[in-house]
């Protein structure tokens, strides 16, 4: 890769929340590290797609929008995920395809109308100087991003980047591009943890009932609001949680843990949410609705393996110039 | 594989074992050397396939990758390694550590209620404390949090009522039957007994945090003066 630190980009506004993230940090829950990364991975790889063959380089989260950039390289960039409106140069620009962007271009994010985590991927990715081998942003645990201490990107701030000239323009096929207009979501879940401590009466009453998402929602975790469900323990010797685990406190209110989750905790679980619909929950606006849906650990395995499968075979639609 | 463990799902590409009586909850030295050494089996039985692993108290949280393995190889991985006997534990095993605090009402703004409420003085309390080797039962809820244990029931304190908003670095605390040194700021209900000067994380450090799981720790008394020229703030 290119380390040129000259040319990049400079952040005029930072919007609500935008933060540099890539695949995540692993390998380091030993030391009480979470895994950060994209909270909808779907969008994340195919922004990084759009810019060259790569899946885990650093991008930028947007929460809801409002980010404006000023390009002091020649480059490809592509936003995707949420329906945020894109310009460059005040030029209206589409979402899930590749745009080449020259020094001085001003790139702008709107609000988003529908869904509300974007991601701009660049080609070769920002070059980001890694902590415990992770550019991921966690905010919670001053760790990580542009300036290695988590905090979210700011005004004035320049994110280096490579210089890259060649590149076609690409689109993403509709069929992969979801829809975040209704929000609401059905989520898949495996079944675990202390699945036992609950009666079949509430799990049918979970798998059966309509949860919505509340305001307290992060990246954390996203606390649901719905019909309680009781686990016949109250608290457990702290164990480690996985990503997506469905934690169920004493006011048997769920809450779905996310990238930055706390590495132990001592709630009952009833099991967790498949990874590739934690994407589908983090588009979701407060007031969003849910539904859950249990799967067998081997249709998860199945649907992760033809999930790849799909996202690998499929083939970028080249853009017509004259469109 | 003794009748007292089980493997069970966590989530898509994770499996969490169990030791001892999960009814019973109990924290034991013995099943956390079990812990021990099962985690470091399964690190070197599935070196590339392993994402991550979560020891804690009397679990094991395995998370694999999917699309190198699945939870029947990962399963079988499990019970060989749970298969071999462990070495009986000497309680030896792991670094000792000996991380000073400064003790005082100052520092430690729950000290005379802790006391109080223990029918002890304050400097029972500071002796009593330092009695004790901990063990490192796991580490987590922050960046270089470990959960220390276990803590003389003399002075076992339920956490405070109220949490506070900000504790302050190197607060040495007290919840329950377990004692520990909180990394950085943050907000937090033990009860606060003393400061720690030494950084108990540190990202720019090699290694980042002065203990690691099945390590051992015990505290050492400072007077006013060391704990600021060890750099501690007040």
């Amino acid at each position: 890769m290119n380390m040129n630190t000259n040319t990049g980009f400079k952040i005029i506004q930072p919007g609500i929340f935008s933060l540099i993230e890539d695949a995540g940090r692993f390998g380091q829950h030993g030391i009480g590290l979470t895994s950060g990364g994209p909270l909808d991975r779907h969008a994340f790889r195919w922004a990084n797609r759009l810019c060259g063959d790569q899946q885990s380089a650093a991008a930028i989260e947007i929460t809801v929008g409002g980010l404006v950039l000023e390009s002091k390289v020649n480059t490809t960039i592509a936003v995707t995920g949420a329906n945020i409106p894109l310009s460059i140069n005040k030029q209206s620009r589409e979402l899930w395809q590749s745009h080449q962007v020259k020094v001085g271009d001003r790139i702008e994010l709107g609000f988003a109308t529908s869904g509300s985590r974007g991601y701009l991927a660049v080609a070769g990715g920002f070059t980001i100087e890694p902590i415990f081998n992770s550019a991921a942003t966690v905010p919670r645990e001053a760790l990580g991003g542009l300036h290695r201490d988590g905090t979210a990107l700011q005004a004035g701030d320049f994110i280096p980047c490579p210089e890259s000239l060649s590149g076609s323009k690409l689109r993403v096929p509709h069929s992969h591009r979801p829809d975040y207009s209704a929000n609401s979501a059905l989520l898949r879940v495996v079944l675990g943890y202390q699945q036992q401590a609950f009666s079949n009466i509430n799990k049918q009453r979970f798998f059966s009932s309509e949860y919505r998402v509340t305001e307290s929602s992060d990246r954390m975790g996203f606390r649901l609001k719905g019909p309680a469900i009781k686990p016949t323990v109250d608290g457990i010797l702290s164990e480690g949680i996985c990503l997506g685990a469905i934690q169920v406190p004493a006011d048997g209110q769920p809450i779905v843990l996310l990238n930055d989750r706390q590495t132990i905790g001592g709630y009952p679980k009833l099991g967790s949410v498949l990874s590739l619909d934690i994407g589908k929950l983090a588009q979701l606006l407060p007031g969003g609705r849910l539904r859950f849906e249990a799967i067998s650990i081997e249709q998860a395995h199945n649907f992760l393996l033809l999930d790849q499968q799909r996202f690998t075979d499929s083939v970028l639609d080249a853009v017509d110039e004259h469109e | 594989m003794n009748a007292l463990q089980n493997i069970s799902i966590a989530g898509e590409n994770s499996l969490i074992v169990y030791f001892g009586d999960a009814r019973t909850q109990i924290i034991s030295e013995d099943i956390a050397s079990e812990v021990a050494a099962t985690a470091a089996k399964l690190r070197d039985s599935l070196g590339t396939l392993l994402i991550d692993l979560v020891p804690s108290y009397a679990s094991l949280l395995v998370i694999y990758d999917p699309f190198k393995t699945d939870h029947h190889a990962v399963r079988a991985a499990i019970r060989r390694a749970l298969a071999t006997p462990i070495e009986p534990d000497n309680s030896q095993s792991g670094a000792l550590v000996t991380l000073p605090v400064y003790y005082s009402t100052e520092s430690g703004p729950d000290l005379q209620t802790l006391a109080d409420n223990a029918g002890l003085s304050i400097d029972d309390v500071i002796s009593i404390h330092q009695q004790s080797e901990y063990r490192v039962y796991a580490i987590g809820f922050a960046p270089g949090f470990a959960y220390l244990g276990e803590l003389d029931p003399r002075i076992a304190a339920p956490r405070l009522a109220t949490p506070r908003q900000k504790v302050p670095r190197g607060a040495v605390a007290i919840a329950d039957r377990q004692t520990a040194v909180y990394p950085a700021e943050s907000p937090g209900g033990w009860n606060l007994i003393g400061l720690c000067p030494e950084l108990m994380f540190d990202p720019s450090a090699e290694p980042s945090m002065p203990v690691q799981v099945g390590d051992r720790v015990r505290f050492k008394a400072i007077d006013r003066d060391t704990y600021l020229d060890m750099g501690g703030l007040l």
